[in-house]
Formats: C-alpha cells, structure tokens, sequence
C-alpha cells in the first residue's frame, strides 16, 4: 500500500466525514503493541488519518508478551486516574474493564454508522457490556489455518491433509524423509493455538464451545478431552527438538524457506509468506487445519474506549471509533495484516485468495454455527481461565512422558481453580 | 598487602595469567558477538555463524537503530529516547545519592535509639520485588499529580535507591575514626559544619562508587520506565523493548544488536572510564572493615 | 589525617540552649525523609499488598475477607511450587557461584599483575549492561541452532550437544549461568578493594611462621573481609530476586514453565490474568521467605558492628 494511496484514502475519507461537523481538534492517546514493521505501518494509516481530520495521536506503545506488558501499563495508568483515549484490549477482558466502569459508550456512533448491521451478532456481543457498545474491532483473524509449502510436500508426494490421520499419515513421510513435518515456536501462546485446532478438530465446534466457552466440566472431564491430548501429544510429536521459546514468525520462516514443510497458525502467518514475495495457492497453501473446514476459529483485534473528561477528546476519540470501521481504513489495515475486515458488506475482490477464502467462511460460519471464538487469544474466557489453560497444556507439550489422563484430570481442576 | 606477596616461581605465574586471561575471554566473547552481528547483513547472520566475522561489514545494523527502526507507529529509531533518559537519570541519581550521603552520615556518627533498626529496615527494603509496588504507587503518584511526569519517576527511582546509597555511605563513614568527629565537636563544630568540612571532601571515592551504581541502576531500569513514563518522555530501554520485541517480520539481529548497544553505551562509558574511581572508592570504603 | 584543616577560632560558636537541642533533633531530621519516602513506598505498600492477600482481589482490589483462600490456591498450584523450587536453585547457585568466582578472580587479581587495570575493566563491564540485554545476548548464544552448539559443528565437533536452553529440567541452569556472568565482576571488584585494605602486618606475622600462601588466605585473609562478604551478598540476593528482566529475555519462564520464578508468576497473576489476590498472596510468600533468610543474617552482621 504506498503512501500515495493511502493519503488520497485519507483525504477522501476526511473530506467525507467533514459534513458531520466536529470544528475542534482533540487528542487520542492510544496504547498498543503493534510495534514492528508491518504492523507499525498498518497503525500509522490511522495515525494520518486522524490527524487528516484535524486530531492529534499521542502515541504509546508498549511492544512484548502480545500484549503482556501494556495490559500492565494500562492498569497502573487507569489506577492512577489517567487512562488512555484507546488501548487494544481483546475479548473478555473488555467486559472486566466496562464492569469497573473505565469505559465509555460508544453507541451513538454505533447508531450512526450502523455497526449493528455491519457486524455479527457473536462478535458485536464481545464488544458490547450490558447492551451497549464499549469497543470496536478492528478486524476478524481466522485462527485455525494451516500452512504449508507445496514443494517440500511435492518433494515426498503428499497431498495437504484434511484430516488428523492424513495429517499423520503425511507428517510420517516427510520425517522418514529428514524434513522437520511441522514448523512450530514453543511459547505456551502457540502451544494452545495448536492445542485448539486440534481439540476444535476431535470436539467438532458444539463441544468445543461447551468446553471452552461455557466451561461445562462434562465436555473438559471426558474421554474426548483425552482423547485430544493424545492426539495433540502426537501433532507435538513432529515438532522439531529447538522448538521452545521460537517465535512464531521465525517458524513460519521456516517454512517459506523449506525446512519445514506445514505450520498451524493464524492467518497474519500471511504477512510473512507476503513480505517473502510469495504467491498464495503458488509459492504457499492456505488449507483449514485439518478436519476444521467447516469452522471458523475467530481472534478479534479491537480498541476499548476509556471515559474521558476533555470534550475536545471525546470528540476524537468517536472520530477515531468511526474511522476504525471505515471501509478506506478496514481495507489498508487487514491488507497488510493479512486479516479480513469486520464489516460483512465490503468488497473482497481486490483481496488476494486467502483473504477471500476466509471471508467465505466467515459468513458461512456465522450461519451454520462453526464460527468459534479462539480460547488461545483470548475471546472465550478471562484471562485467568486462559493462563490456567496456557500452563497445563503447554506443560503437557514440553513433557517427556505426556499423558492424557492426567492432563484432562489437571485441566479439569485448573479450570474449576479459576471459575 | 602485595608487597608481602613475592612472585613465586615461574608455572604458578603461568597459571595465575592463564586463569585470568581465560576468564578475560568468556566475559569478552558475548560483547564480541555484540559488535560484530552489529555489522553484519540480515543474510549474513542468517547464514554465518555467531563468531564468524562479517563477510561485508556494513553499519546499515547502526543507521537503522539510530534513525529508522520502528518503536511504535513512529519509525525514527532510538535516538530521541537517549535524551529522555538522561533526563530522569541525572536527577534521580543526584538526589539518591546525595540523601544516602546524608542519610550514611547520620546513621555511623550522630546514632540515636533505633537508628540501627532503621538502617535494618531500610536493607531490608532492597528486596522488595518492584512488580509489587507498582500499583500502589500508581495510585499514590496519581493522588500526588505526578503520574507520567518525568519528576514522577524520578521520585520513584530515588525511593527504591536510598538504601543502597545509604549502605555505601554508611559502611564507609563507619570506617572514620570517631575520634575526628569527637574532636570536632569539642571545638564547638556542629553538625552540618563537620559534614561539609570534614567528611564531604574526603568522600570523592565513596561518591564515585554510588553515582556509578546508581547511574547503571536507573539507566538501565525497564519496569519502572514503561509504567510511570508515557509516549514522549519514555526512557530508551523502553524503546529498546518495542524494538527487539517485535511479533511480526523478519527479527533484524544486527539492528537489535546495534540498538542494544547503543541503549547500553553511557553505561559502559562510566564502567570504563570511571571503573578506577569505582575501585579506589570501594579500597577506600574498605580500610577498616 | 593531615589534610583535615578547620579552624577552631572560625567553627566555634557560644553554645546556646536552642543550637544544643536542635543538634539532638537534626540528625533525625535529616533522616526524616527517607523515613517517610521508605515508610510509604516499602512498608506502607507491603501492607496493602498483605491485605490485598486476604481479598479476592481480581482485576483490581477489591476490599473483600476470603481468609487463606488465595494461599490454599497457591499451594496446589504447580507452576508456583516449580517457581518455588525454582528460586531457591537459582538464588543458591548464583550467589555462591558469583561468590567463589569472584574471590577467586580478586585473588589473583590481587598477585601483581600486568595490566590489571585492563583486566579489571574486561571483568567489571557486564555490570554495566541491562539484564535484558544480558538475557537476550545469552539467549542467542545458547540456542543450539543458532548459537554455540551451531558453532561447534561449524568448526567440525559435529558431535557437541548444549541444548540446556530448551530442555525443561536444565532450563534454569542457562538463566544461572546468564546472571553469573553479569554480576561476577562486580563481586571481583569488592573483594579486590578488599584485599588491598588489609593490614599486611599480620601477614607479614603469618609468612614469618612459615605459613603457606593458601593457608593464610583461607585462615586469615578471607575471614577478616567478613564484612565484604557481607556487602557481596546483600548485592547479589538482592539481584537474584530481582531478576524477572533476565527471566523474561531470555526464556520468558519456558520451556512450559520451568524456568518460572515468583516474581514472574507474581506479574502474570496481578496483571495479565487479573488475578491480583492470588500475585499478592505469592508476593507475601516471596518476602516471607526472603525474611526468614535476610533477617537473620543482617541481625548478625549489624550486631557485629556495634561491638565493633
């Protein structure tokens, strides 16, 4: 997307939303963790696009822990009475901070822009408190996708699995054939994506929300939770021995380079194949996780707005709710982050196949019921459900000796620990 | 004590040189590795290895950190940030150093009932893990009107570092004879007059070694840094960490390297070039134990 | 002693009764402020945060009674019994790793030697770095397919193996070896300052016995820097505890969570997972424990002073 386009976007965009009339100028201070290269580049489209409509941007990034250290940063600024305009709070943790009562309402832009159309009603109530807008997403992640490279499965005469036994059966020869089967980085983050295709895979979507969603022991204390670590200890079998503490990115690197042959990760592992210069359905494969195709695991980025006291502010920051949901800034910003846009009625021919994949899915899903939310990233529990999650499956996935009963009876119990 | 030690025979010399110089190289080997990914290529790195010199040295790594990399939605590099640092560091340092001054003072020559248990409880104080007061001191700095003002943390950095300074000060006034500060008293000197005329100016070693400590402890803080700082006045281990953390891209060695060292320069610059300070300080905080 | 010039004629004052009671109260005076600063920012805050042990404290406090609920929690979580165990290997093998490296450097320091200047700067610069630069020079370093274990096989020892960074049980072993280097140094040069402070006399009395090197060392020089060592160690726990920068560079508790330590799992229970009460409840435990260890060795180091 090159500056050219992107400040006519702009431009266009404030010429537009001039008429609705906001004379004065204000600030956002906007906290996230989009820190590098393509991210960075993606949030400075709507850095200049506030400031085309006349508001500054204060800057505050905090980068590291996906988000770890700013959620620490947050709390001490709100406990000390001065919380941001916008910080990129996910999932559950909007309804935490709405309950303090930190939050704002955002729904006379809501109101006005329609968001209730735009927006499916699963993903619309995690942005909602008590009825009433409090955030705004800022696009849809497809979580359980898989990657891999046509050639190295060329070079072992393997087809893309679309299913945990061809996946097996496919990961056998490409490590009888030396190839590492699957590129993986042992963080606990990346331990439960995997976790959650598979378990999404074993437990279909009804019970994966039972599960994960509403917390019912009977589906976490089951012999298919068993069942699920089984089969997830063997997926882990195929991982290479340097795994732990590799980051995702460097993983997908892996792939793009042939020394691995598939990768399950969400869809900004586009990104990278992108910046590498690759072509989908050429150079790489986007193929649901194995026996997912008909589900749609959903990861939300979204802004929470905070309460505040300057009018001048307030009125940049429902300009800055506004131009998040703007089709000129849902286009650039998942264009280079490899998601789909929220809103359903935007055009996804100038998207390339991938992008457009998923938003089939995403609007098939939202019909039939496969549309799940990710537990690994938040939008199904607290934050304490999901750490108690992260430590017992990613102890399981570093164990020498793993063993599935165990591991469901210590899911159960942490689960229960944290309700 | 070196004159009574003669040199012995030739191989223990050896040994004792070999030792040392071996000891030299492993806390060498990763500045080392430092430098020179700091000069490499991304391809470079990623085919080399970790010693291997570069194949084209370039500072493309150096520009890069300085100038462009990108901490947030800017994408200037590190350089601002070095300014802000300085200026929460100087003061915190100063006044840290000079109430430990004071503070050590108080607690070896003019000791009241309970200033032992006070200099016990002020020690004690160096082990509160930070992660535990941040939020009580949020609100605190909230309530005062400091919160995310560089004097703000500046007041932080001085609470937390008051004991250690204090330890210096005290360990090493402990060590002049009380018979000096009797003497003085005698003849009618009274409190502030024998602190600045007697011990200030035979305490440049000792205010070496906390300025020093101090300096390093500070500069190099994150925690505080990223929680009591925002956006403009953030100090550069806070940019540092935007930059290394990425989550997306390609992870640039040569510019995290480059940037690290360039966050870590000052430090480095008063460890080399005050490093003997800081030994005569601590040899002369020592005479008598 | 010479260069200590005052003046009685120009010092000298009438002694008056307001001057004699003010010189009672100025030294408390002076001492005031850290009093209140420390008062408040140390103990005033470990209350808050006893209290806050007993709560159900989630995202934020919350004034609530719930008894021992949250050190109950504690006690049956793995990950906090590991951090635990954790601590207490780290805190022990670092600083008496940092402790005997160190003596053993300043003595031969301390042997006349060439360039020592030089040598001691080499020895004393990791201090100045920050731990998380420490943490993730060291982590590239010992990742074995980046690092030295790729270095080894490059340079034809295709056999070496060093994968302690991503194993779960030697995991904490790297993070030791990381600290060691950091602070080592600086236990060098509080030692070498040390030994130039001590009274040769005595030496020169030992020699003259006919004692050996070695022995004079162990018998009669390291004990009389007693309260050298008792710098080192206040320095070095005080690192130990701290270090949740170096953790987190360098493994960020993995592999799992087996290089987790308390001050780690304190910061992701209070702030990433809203858990507040349980992080205040394991920071209680934490600065339980450090008492039940500092308390009584400061108690008798300080008690050796004044008999002093």
């Amino acid at each position: 997307m090159n500056r050219m386009t992107r400040t006519l976007g702009a431009l266009a965009l404030s010429s537009a939303l001039m008429p609705l009339g906001n004379a004065q100028a204000g600030e956002v201070e906007v906290l996230h963790w989009w820190t590098s290269g393509g991210e960075a580049r993606a949030a400075a489209a709507l850095k200049e696009m506030m400031v085309a409509q006349g508001h500054t941007w204060k800057d505050f990034a905090v980068a590291g822990g996906g988000g770890e250290a700013a959620m620490t940063v947050l709390k001490t600024r709100a406990v000390s009475g001065n919380p941001p305009a916008a910080a990129q709070i996910k999932g559950l943790d909007i309804r935490e901070w709405a309950k303090l009562g930190f939050l704002t309402s955002l729904d006379d832009v809501a109101a006005q822009e329609n968001w209730n159309q735009l927006i499916p009603p699963r993903i619309a109530d995690v942005m909602k408190y008590e009825g009433h807008y409090v955030a705004v997403p800022v696009n849809v992640h497809r979580v359980n996708w898989l990657w891999v490279n046509p050639e190295v499965l060329a070079r072992v005469d393997a087809k893309v699995p679309t299913t945990l036994d061809e996946f097996f059966t496919v990961a056998d020869k490409l490590k009888a054939a030396g190839i590492i089967p699957l590129a993986h980085g042992g963080q606990p983050w990346q331990d439960a994506t995997v976790f959650e295709a598979v378990a999404l895979a074993v437990l279909g979507p009804k019970d994966y929300s039972r599960a994960f969603v509403d917390n019912d022991m009977d589906v976490i204390n089951s012999a298919k939770m068993e069942e699920t670590f089984a089969r997830f200890a063997k997926v882990m079998s195929y991982v290479d021995d340097n795994a732990a503490g590799r980051d995702w990115n460097t993983a997908t690197g892996m792939v793009i380079k042939g020394e691995a042959a598939m990768q399950i990760m969400g869809d900004w592992a586009k990104g990278e194949f992108t910046a590498a210069g690759l072509t989908p359905g050429k150079d790489y494969l986007c193929a649901p996780a194995p026996a997912t195709s008909g589900d749609f695991t959903f990861n939300v980025d979204s802004f929470a707005m905070f309460k505040l006291n300057n009018e001048d502010n307030v009125k940049a920051q429902k300009d800055l709710a506004r131009t998040i949901l703007s089709p000129e800034f849902q286009t650039v910003f998942t264009k280079a982050k490899g998601s789909i846009p929220v809103r359903t009625d935007m055009d996804m021919s100038d998207f390339d196949a991938c992008a457009q994949d998923s938003m089939d899915a995403f609007r098939a899903t939202a019909k039939t019921g496969g549309l799940v939310p990710s537990f690994a990233h938040g939008l199904a529990n607290t934050s304490y459900v999901q750490g108690q999650i992260f430590d017992v499956v990613t102890n399981f996935a570093n164990s020498d000796n793993p063993d599935p009963a165990e591991a469901t009876d210590q899911l159960a119990a942490a689960i229960q620990a944290a309700l | 004590m070196t004159d009574v030690v003669r040199p012995g025979f030739r191989p223990s010399r050896v040994a004792i040189y070999g030792l040392l110089l071996l000891a030299a190289l492993v806390y060498l080997i990763p500045l080392f590795i430092m430098l020179v990914t700091s000069f490499k290529t991304p391809m470079d790195i990623r085919t080399g290895n970790l010693m291997a010199l570069p194949t084209d040295w370039t500072t493309i790594g150096w520009t890069k950190a300085w100038s462009e990399a990108c901490t947030g939605v800017q994408c200037e590099g590190i350089r601002g940030y070095f300014w802000n640092s300085f200026k929460m560091t100087v003061p915190a340092v100063l006044i840290s150093t000079l109430l430990g001054a004071f503070n050590g003072y108080v607690l070896s020559k003019w000791k009241f009932k309970g200033s032992d248990l006070f200099f016990g409880m002020l020690l004690f104080g160096c082990f509160v893990p930070f992660q535990v007061v941040l939020l009580p001191m949020a609100a605190t700095l909230g309530k005062l009107g400091l919160a995310n003002t560089t004097a703000g943390l500046v007041l932080v950095h001085v609470i937390y570092g008051v004991a250690f300074t204090t330890l210096f000060f005290r360990n090493y006034y402990v060590a002049i004879p009380d018979a000096l500060i009797k003497a003085a008293r005698l003849d009618g000197a009274g409190f502030f007059t024998i602190f600045f005329r007697i011990l200030l100016p035979m305490s440049t070693p000792i205010f070496m070694v906390s300025l020093i400590w101090q300096f390093t402890q500070i500069w190099n803080d994150f925690l505080f840094g990223v929680v009591f700082a925002s956006g403009d006045s953030q100090p550069i281990t806070v940019a540092l960490n935007n930059l290394v953390n990425t989550s997306t891209g390609v992870k640039e060695y040569n510019v995290d390297m480059a940037a690290a060292m360039i966050a870590a320069l000052p430090t480095l610059v008063v460890y080399i070039v005050a490093g003997k300070y800081f030994i005569r300080g601590l040899t002369a905080g020592s005479v008598k134990g | 002693m010479e260069q200590i010039q005052y003046h009685p004629a120009r010092v000298a004052r009438a002694p008056s009764r307001l001057l004699d009671g003010l010189q009672r109260w100025l030294p408390k005076l002076v001492v005031a402020p850290t009093f209140v600063l420390v008062g408040i920012g140390v103990y005033a805050f470990m209350l808050w945060t006893g209290v806050l042990s007993f709560t159900s404290s989630s995202f934020l406090p919350v004034y609530d009674f719930v008894g021992f609920d949250q050190y109950a929690k504690l006690m049956a979580n793995d990950r906090w019994l590991t951090a635990s165990v954790n601590l207490g290997i780290f805190g022990g093998l670092f600083i008496l790793s940092c402790l005997v490296i160190g003596v053993v450097l300043a003595i031969f320091l301390d042997q006349r030697i060439r360039q020592e200047g030089a040598i001691r700067t080499i020895y004393l610069y990791p201090m100045a770095l920050s731990m998380i630069v420490t943490g993730t020079v060291w982590k590239w370093i010992l990742n074995p397919s980046l690092g030295l274990e790729k270095l080894m096989h490059d340079w034809g020892w295709t056999s070496f193996s060093f994968d302690w960074l991503v194993s779960s049980d030697m995991a904490i072993y790297t993070i030791v070896m990381a600290a060691v280097w950091q602070a080592s140094g600086f236990v060098m040069a509080l030692f070498l300052a040390g030994l130039r402070g001590v009274d040769s006399a005595i030496i020169r009395a030992a020699r003259v016995d006919g004692a050996s090197l070695p022995l004079i060392y162990w018998k009669i020089i390291l004990p009389s820097l007693r309260p050298v060592f008792f710098s080192a160690v206040m320095v070095l726990a005080h690192i130990a505890i701290k270090s949740f920068d170096l953790v987190m560079a360098m493994t960020a508790g993995g592999p799992g969570y087996s290089t987790d330590l308390p001050a780690v799992f304190m910061y992701a229970h209070t702030f990433t997972r809203g858990q507040m009460g349980l992080g205040s409840a394991s920071a209680m435990l934490m600065l339980g424990a450090i008492l039940a260890l500092i308390v009584p060795y400061l108690y008798s180091e300080l008690r050796e002073k004044r008999h002093d």
